[in-house]
């Protein structure tokens, strides 16, 4: 009797479980089709300027296999890392990002925390409306941000254009509005209470921004300060439009300016240049990774 | 420490009154509770007392000092959350110490506070931790401590035990109780557990829409409630409410439940209800501890009558049962060897001495 209760109920399960684990099985063959598809994608431009960048020229030109190195070589690197001008641009945009980041930093950050935390008429709108900022494309923007300079210019004799500090006036039209509009949402996500008791405990609306939301959302913050990084290094248009002169210049437009002579393109040191212009970015994702993750709310309340 | 005073305290939000003019006065170390269903304005009182909340009219008083427009900090108070709003990234001692340092008391001052704090809570050996390796029950220990160094005129709980577990709940009570004992601070303290409110308070303000339904020491109000709403909260299980009318029977006036059914009163009773009319519609509310089994002698007051069951439900120490009168159901408790079984007869004794009778559309208890 027993056995047969057994027989009867095991095929039964194993066709559950089965259809399960099938299920489960597909979803995991499509996940890690598209997963690699994405890679390949993301992935195979950085090899091939990693490969081109340690080509000389004649072999750059001489149309050999473009996945092969046959006769590699640093000289690429030796020369830009040893030209004063590209250091230049690399100085030029280092000093510009960490600027940029700063200013932005102690801009959106107190602005998220009013706008968050200190209901006063029309925050909601304004907080609205920084985002919509955020959605006008910078092509859109440039002329008009182009004519206003030239005008303060005009009005003041303080010359902007064509200077490399134009662009921390510039940038933060772009890294302020986004950077707020996150910091809104992790100060939103911290509880009510603890606000409350802080200002209990005494604590003026500074002191509870700097003793209490600040290092509790420190992840966002440094989210955000990525972001705010990685936004001010990378951008092209308003470099090119807004400097010019080769000392002026920031990493992404000093490379295509300087290493594109004419028809003549450097092949070789364009891939360099990029390929070092993306490191800073990489090390600084790779240390701060772990932040986007870490869940430093945990244990504030109930949890 | 100090006494608080609320005068006609309203709170508006849009066209809603979430507190409709409360008036109460809580002497310096007393103890007061404020109980009621959720969305009785109780939360909104603390947090106006609190300073969380600007109060639309009416004024607030600590220690004889009108405190509306003060802001929280400088009230003097302390509160402790349903939440326990710890600060995470600070350890146990940083957390209680954060508002001594945030006045800047002397580091040796802050130290002997936090240690003496932490010593009467029990949590020394937990001082260097971070919140989110303690328990429910440590944090909210912790979230006491903080309350506690600060020295403050007033207490403010908000729900404080609603997010422990039962048990933690009950041993955290007596915690709360033994603090209150040493340090006598005034203390304000909201919940919508009548358990809570009963076994904690030196008096129990019952609120219901934003208004006070009676204020009373515990045994006032489980023994004297003043309306339905008070009687039918405090105690559980709950009181009966059964329809009834006052009729005269022989010269003696009865209480009449059903046509078959009808207690003559005791003499104190019938002398207090003389003089309601006849045909008032009313209640008769009976707590289940007095309704049980009919024994051979019962004493004055005492009246027998015969029911069949619905249920019971053994507890051990008593048996819960519960009947159908004129509609109600009624809950009663035995003795677990009265021999009561579901759908079986029982002769049922009612204790009329405690009887309350209320008016049915008012909801007065007269």
């Amino acid at each position: 009797m027993s056995t047969l209760t057994v027989d009867k109920a095991g095929p039964t399960r194993k066709v559950k479980y089965g259809s399960m684990s099938r299920d489960r099985a597909w979803a995991l063959r499509w996940s890690y089709f598209f997963l690699i598809l994405f890679a390949i994608f993301s992935l195979v431009p950085p090899l091939y300027m990693l490969i081109t960048s340690l080509k000389s020229s004649a072999e750059i030109s001489a149309a050999t296999n473009p996945w092969w190195v046959f006769h590699p070589t640093l000289s690429n690197y030796i020369e830009l890392l040893t030209s004063n001008q590209f250091l230049r641009f690399f100085w030029n945009s280092a000093m510009v990002a960490i600027i940029v980041v700063t200013i932005t930093m102690l801009i959106s950050v107190p602005a998220a925390f009013a706008l968050a935390r200190m209901k006063f008429w029309g925050s909601a709108t304004l907080a609205t409306g920084v985002f919509l900022t955020y959605l006008i494309p910078d092509s859109l923007l440039f002329i008009p941000l182009f004519k206003m300079l030239v005008m303060v210019g005009d009005w003041t004799g303080i010359q902007l254009i064509n200077r490399w500090y134009v662009l921390l006036f510039i940038y933060p039209t772009l890294t302020v509005p986004f950077c707020t509009w996150i910091m809104i949402g992790y100060f939103a996500s911290i509880p009510k209470e603890l606000d409350e008791a802080a200002i209990i405990d005494g604590a003026s609306w500074f002191q509870t921004l700097t003793r209490i939301f600040i290092p509790v959302a420190l992840p966002g913050i440094i989210a955000a300060t990525i972001f705010a990084f990685t936004v001010s290094w990378a951008q092209f248009l308003y470099p090119l439009v807004f400097t010019t002169s080769t000392d002026q210049l920031v990493l992404p437009v000093g490379i295509i300016t300087t290493l594109i002579k004419g028809d003549v393109f450097n092949w070789g040191q364009i891939m360099t240049g990029a390929l070092l212009g993306a490191a800073p970015p990489l090390i600084i994702y790779a240390f701060l990774m772990d932040y986007y993750i870490a869940g430093l709310t945990a244990g504030a309340t109930k949890g | 420490m100090a006494d608080v005073t609320l005068r006609k305290v309203v709170k508006r939000y849009d066209e809603v009154e979430a507190v409709r003019g409360i008036d109460l006065d809580i002497a310096d170390h007393e103890f007061v509770v404020l109980v009621g269903p959720s969305g009785c304005g109780k939360s909104t009182t603390l947090r106006m007392i609190a300073g969380l909340e600007d109060i639309s009219d009416g004024d607030i008083m600590i220690g004889g000092d009108v405190v509306n427009d003060v802001p929280p900090k400088d009230r003097d108070i302390a509160m402790v959350f349903q939440n326990y709003a710890l600060y995470p990234h600070m350890t146990v001692a940083e957390n209680m110490s954060f508002g001594l340092r945030l006045k800047r008391y002397p580091k040796a001052e802050i130290k002997s506070r936090v240690d003496e704090a932490a010593r009467m809570l029990d949590i020394v050996e937990l001082v260097d931790r971070k919140p989110k390796q303690l328990s429910g029950g440590q944090r909210q220990r912790v979230a006491m401590g903080r309350a506690i160094v600060r020295n403050p005129k007033v207490f403010l709980f908000d729900e404080p035990l609603s997010n422990l577990d039962a048990k933690l709940r009950v041993q955290m009570r007596i915690e709360i109780k033994k603090v209150h004992q040493k340090v006598r601070t005034t203390t304000v303290y909201v919940t919508h557990d009548q358990v809570e409110a009963m076994t904690l308070a030196d008096r129990v303000v019952v609120m219901n829409h934003g208004r006070i339904e009676q204020i009373g020491t515990p045994n006032e109000l489980y023994h004297k409630p003043a309306t339905k709403f008070v009687a039918s909260f405090i105690g559980s299980p709950a009181m009966n409410f059964i329809p009834c009318r006052l009729e005269e029977l022989a010269g003696k006036l009865h209480v009449r439940l059903t046509d078959r059914i009808a207690f003559p009163l005791p003499p104190a009773r019938a002398a207090r209800y003389q003089r309601i009319p006849r045909d008032d519609k009313l209640l008769l509310g009976l707590r289940p501890e007095h309704i049980a089994e009919a024994r051979p002698h019962p004493a004055p007051g005492v009246e027998t009558f015969d029911t069949v069951l619905d249920v019971t439900e053994p507890m051990g120490m008593e048996t819960l049962i519960y009947f159908t009168l004129e509609g109600a159901q009624v809950c009663g408790r035995v003795n677990p060897n009265a021999g009561a079984q579901d759908g079986a007869p029982l002769r049922l004794a009612v204790d009329l001495n405690n009887m309350h009778l209320l008016n049915e559309v008012t909801g007065v208890v007269l």
